[in-house]
């Protein structure tokens, strides 16, 4: 039996598919995966913001959780971040792409900090509920900030390339900008519940 | 072939049904009040799901029967739309399934909240059940009719101070009696908590038609009257770990005569 | 070294490892899945054996398996312990290695990108990632079943507090659990990973003229499967978190205070069992969905090839399934009505569950009208699809009595629920996978399989998981309870004949799948050469060679004017094909 292919649109280039990255790719695609991730993290992040909800309200051993203030710090740092990255996607200036990757590795480093200066107040994963979950929150954003810095790496590659897409930067963007609204709602939340 | 699909499938739905129906395999007796509900809203369920199983089978048997191309020749027949289209799938499809949900809903809700969201009834006999790997504890107030507090740090099966009691120091445990199998008194309200030292365990008697829980951390209440004297069967059905085969135990339902000399001499054995 | 960018030319690369092994083909990996799931589905098929045989014959030897397992089954015997072990690897392999495996991330994988027009998925690179993390996950799994603590004893719900507090709690419960646990959270990731791409490529690689209204009923079923799975593993991930830091790092998130066990005061305190129980199960209902929903696309596609008839109300299928996949949320708690939860929450949990029969069983009856008026052709594939419809009515069926709260008093931890489950989530979820197979292996491998061992293979089959199945019913209503074994001295003696029946059908019904496997093997290596459409289907898959090249069109997209299912029109060529213009 015979098959009828029609010929090719000429329009339509054949590699519309990600140019072969497991990355942000060329095409708009890449911001459709970065909002089903952004999508799915939110999820996850429901699912553990209920699980604290659930875990307060019904035990007697929760104790408030008395915040590092060097998370403000960090805080700045993450904002500004996004900051540099929207100059830097603006104006294409590379000194800002650096600026947004060094505020970005000073968030994680700062949270590292914040984490020691928590243990040496004998506040542990194992000491109790507030202090479980707020580790449990903050690990799991700076393993997902840790995630969007490698993704701002590959995009600093690509431009230096000279390969990088608006849409790809675009993508990338959209992440770095959710994970500092992923920290001001975590942020929030510790501070009222934690 | 679709004869042969047909009429398989006819006679597996027929021999299923048939056995249903015929109660081959069915519930034990029933010994508790509210069982007779539950057991009239499972054969409801059972006429309607038996109805729509047999009738959802034999349509598609005789669909295949009667529209499949016969010894492998390329049937030229044209084929024929269902009448109607789609729309009368979905309005039998709501209208049955709907109504059928309207009237198990608000039936069943009837039969669930007599059992699950009333009090016991003023009077009800008192008793702590303790769930532990792998075994059930029944406690009883005692002359006094006051329980002792229960103390974790104190709980130990080598000492057989399944409760965590404390006598020493607490009047009221004193005279706590606890055996190792549910005794309970016919045709009086039992109120029961259920009490788990260790994980999650379940307490299911199919014959008093009732299954609970015992969750790590709650007290849970569980109300019943049982109706026959006899001894019966209690299992856990939540996997409490690796002799969850083994947790076993008795239910016994004394007449309330005998029960309450069992009492008096479980209270004069202490 | 600079990154230098090359022009994308999409053509196969050259080394054996790329091409075969850490492939970033869509087809290549959805073999690998497929693969995986056969590799699973026989060892849970075996474990399942060993499982009957020790219900039937508690006291009976097994030849050579106390070589395997010196202390579950010394001299061969297996000892109820080592059944309720044999259980939790069981669920957990089936669950999550096969059912979620083979009919979404396998079949899918292979056949969605094809069908839609595109040269591989969104993200081929993540796409290979999702494949090598899920073996991970199962060679982890695995592993838990050698450890010198022996296998997780939890079951495959792995309820809290049992699962979270380690040793103490018994041999099961030590490092295996802990293996458990890593298993299913980095399963977890890898699903997420594949979900994401299932939706980026259906929503935007689909090929010029491949509207959502031309999109076949497989990849709607898929990209459904995929968003129902994305909310779902995101809320099973971080629970697995929890669950491991309650047992590694000394939280007490599932833990509450003054727990003994073994005679010993935990440490915990506080923690919530049925917070576990909510976690799990907001992902545990819409995994059977995970299970079952691309058996309904591809029932809902092969029935239409085989009727030569369009499927009756494409719409109403397609909004049957989003109303499924909305409704898979609300209806959890219908696993815990006797949990201690509050007993008025069970009615409202009831009200959805019992709501969602009303699309499935629309769909269902879609099915059968559209075998209606048919010139229906009976071959592997179709039979396999119309005992899906056969086995899913029994199944959804006896869902109706475990809805409600007051029959679940009775049945809940009953074989009822076994049967309700193996029916709808297993048997179903496997003839959909056993219909596939038939229907697309000529695609996959440019091979035919044999028919008339396909035919016989369905036979028995069918046959043979009513004869395990229908009977567990039965037991269910006799008051058996599951996850016990041994029965000689207790109320359930009487049933031990019926036990040993259905040992028989399911020692009868594994053996019969070896047919199956030696289908599968020999026409994969013998079989005759397959046309590219050897079906006379219609869509995209069957424009493109068997099996398709590397950029699935051949350098070429494929331009689509036609729905899914063109079928019966007069004249010699009875159908329209997608790309047909």
């Amino acid at each position: 039996m015979s098959t009828t292919i029609a010929p090719p649109p000429p329009a339509l280039p054949i590699a519309r598919v990600a140019t072969g990255s497991g990355g942000p790719g060329g095409s708009h695609v890449a911001e459709t995966g970065v909002w089903i991730g952004i999508g799915t993290i939110c999820m996850s992040f429901a699912a553990l913001t209920s699980a604290l909800v659930v875990r307060a309200s019904g035990a007697p051993d929760w104790q408030h959780l008395r915040l590092p203030s060097l998370l403000y710090v960090n805080t700045v740092a993450l904002l500004a971040s996004s900051v540099t990255l929207e100059l830097a996607r603006r104006r294409l200036a590379a000194i800002a792409l650096y600026a947004t990757l060094l505020l970005g590795l000073l968030f994680v480093l700062g949270q590292v900090l914040a984490w020691r200066q928590l243990l040496l107040q004998q506040q542990s994963l194992a000491s109790g509920p507030s202090s479980a979950f707020f580790y449990v929150f903050t690990v799991l954003h700076a393993l997902h900030v840790l995630g969007g810095l490698c993704g701002l790496v590959y995009v600093q590659r690509r431009r230096g390339a000279g390969v990088l897409s608006a849409a790809t930067y675009k993508a990338a963007a959209l992440y770095w900008h959710f994970m500092a609204v992923l920290w001001l709602y975590l942020l929030l939340l510790l501070t009222i519940r934690g | 072939m679709g004869r042969l699909f047909a009429v398989t499938v006819t006679v597996i739905a027929l021999v299923s049904a048939a056995i249903f129906a015929l109660h081959t395999w069915w519930l034990p007796i029933d010994i508790s009040a509210h069982g007779r509900r539950i057991d009239s809203q499972l054969n409801e369920t059972m006429i309607v799901a038996g109805i729509l199983f047999v009738a959802a089978q034999l349509a598609l048997a005789f669909f295949v029967w009667r529209f499949s191309e016969r010894g492998g020749v390329r049937s030229t027949r044209p084929i024929k739309p269902f009448p109607g289209g789609a729309a009368p799938m979905v309005v039998i499809a709501t209208i049955l399934v709907g109504i059928e949900i309207l009237v198990l809903t608000f039936v069943g809700s009837k039969v669930w909240a007599s059992v699950y969201q009333t009090p016991a009834p003023a009077g009800a006999l008192q008793i702590d059940v303790l769930a532990e790997q792998f075994a059930f504890y029944a406690r009883y107030a005692g002359p006094d009719g006051k329980f002792g507090g229960m103390h974790p740090d104190l709980m130990n099966d080598a000492t057989q101070n399944f409760f965590g009691l404390d006598p020493a120091n607490d009047t009221t445990a004193r005279d706590d009696i606890v055996v190792g199998s549910l005794v309970i008194p016919v045709d009086q309200a039992v109120e029961l908590r259920l009490h788990t030292k260790d994980v999650g365990h379940s307490f299911y008697v199919p014959e008093l038609r009732i299954q609970q829980d015992f969750v790590p951390g709650m007290v849970i209440p569980l109300h019943f009257t049982a109706t026959k004297t006899g001894k019966y069967e209690l299992v856990c059905t939540q996997l409490c770990g690796l002799g969850h085969y083994n947790m076993r135990a008795y239910v016994e339902v004394k007449s309330q005569a005998e029960f309450a000399q069992w009492l008096k001499a479980q209270a004069a054995a202490l | 070294m600079t990154h230098v960018a090359t022009p994308h030319t999409h053509a196969p690369p050259q080394s054996w490892l790329r091409r075969h092994v850490f492939s970033v083909d869509h087809k290549v990996i959805g073999r690998q899945y497929l693969d995986l799931a056969l590799v699973a589905v026989f060892t849970g098929m075996l474990l399942s054996w060993l499982m009957r045989f020790h219900l039937g014959w508690p006291d009976t030897a097994v030849p050579g398996l106390g070589k395997l397992a010196p202390t579950g089954a010394a001299g061969g015997v297996i000892t109820p312990e080592y059944y309720l072990e044999l259980m939790t690897m069981h669920g957990t392999i089936m669950v999550f290695f096969v059912l979620t495996t083979a009919p979404f991330a396998g079949f899918g994988n292979f056949l969605l990108p094809i069908q839609v027009g595109a040269e591989d998925m969104a993200f081929p690179r993540i796409n290979m990632m999702s494949f090598w993390v899920t073996l991970l996950a199962f060679l982890v799994l695995i592993a838990a079943f050698f450890v010198g603590d022996g296998p997780p004893l939890s079951g495959w719900t792995a309820y809290a507090p049992l699962s979270a507090v380690g040793k103490d709690a018994g041999p099961g419960q030590g490092s295996g659990q802990t293996l458990w646990a890593i298993s299913i959270l980095i399963f977890c990731v890898a699903q997420l990973l594949g979900a994401l791409n299932f939706i980026a490529t259906t929503l935007d690689l689909r090929t010029k003229g491949m509207s959502l209204a031309r999109l076949p009923f497989a990849t709607w079923a898929w990209f459904i499967t995929a968003v129902i799975a994305l909310v779902a593993f995101a809320v099973l991930m971080p629970a697995c978190i929890l669950l491991i830091l309650d047992r590694v790092a000394g939280t007490s998130f599932f833990i509450p205070a003054g727990l003994v066990i073994s005679d010993r005061l935990q440490p915990h305190m506080g923690g919530s069992p049925l917070l576990w129980q909510h976690l799990f199960w907001f992902f545990g209902h819409p995994e059977v969905y995970i299970a079952i929903l691309p058996g309904f696309g591809i029932v809902s596609q092969i029935l239409p090839v085989f009727a030569r008839k369009p499927l009756l109300g494409p719409r109403v299928f397609v909004t049957c399934l989003v109303a499924i996949a909305f409704l898979s949320y609300t209806v959890w708690g219908h696993h815990m009505f006797l949990s201690g939860m509050n007993p008025f929450s069970a009615t409202l949990f009831s009200v959805p569950t019992l709501v969602i029969t009303i699309p499935a069983a629309i769909i269902t009856l879609l099915w059968i009208g559209t075998v209606y008026g048919a010139r229906l052709r009976l071959t592997s594939a179709s039979l396999f699809a119309l005992g899906f419809v056969s086995v899913f009515v029994s199944g959804g069926l006896s869902g109706f009595f475990l809805a409600q709260p007051s029959t679940d008093i009775y049945l809940h931890g009953t074989y009822f629920v076994v049967a309700h489950f193996h029916f709808v989530m297993g048997v179903a979820a496997m003839f959909g996978i056993f219909a596939g197979t038939y229907f697309w292996f000529p695609k996959m491998f440019g091979r035919m399989m044999s028919e008339t061992l396909g035919k016989w293979h369905f036979w028995l089959t069918f046959i043979g998981v009513y004869a395990i199945f229908m009977p567990m019913h039965y037991l269910g209503l006799a008051g058996n309870v599951r996850r016990y074994s041994a029965f000689t001295d207790d109320y359930l003696q009487p049933l031990i004949p019926l036990h040993r029946f259905i040992t028989i059908a399911a020692l009868f019904t594994g053996a019969v799948q070896l047919i199956f496997l030696y289908n599968l093997i020999r026409s994969r290596v013998r079989g005759p050469k397959a046309p590219d459409n050897p079906w006379e289907a219609t869509t995209l898959e069957w424009s493109t060679s068997s099996p398709p090249p590397h950029d699935n069109f051949g350098g070429r997209r494929p331009v689509v004017s036609h729905g899914p299912d063109e079928y019966g029109a007069p004249g010699p060529r009875d159908y329209v094909m997608q790309a047909d213009s």
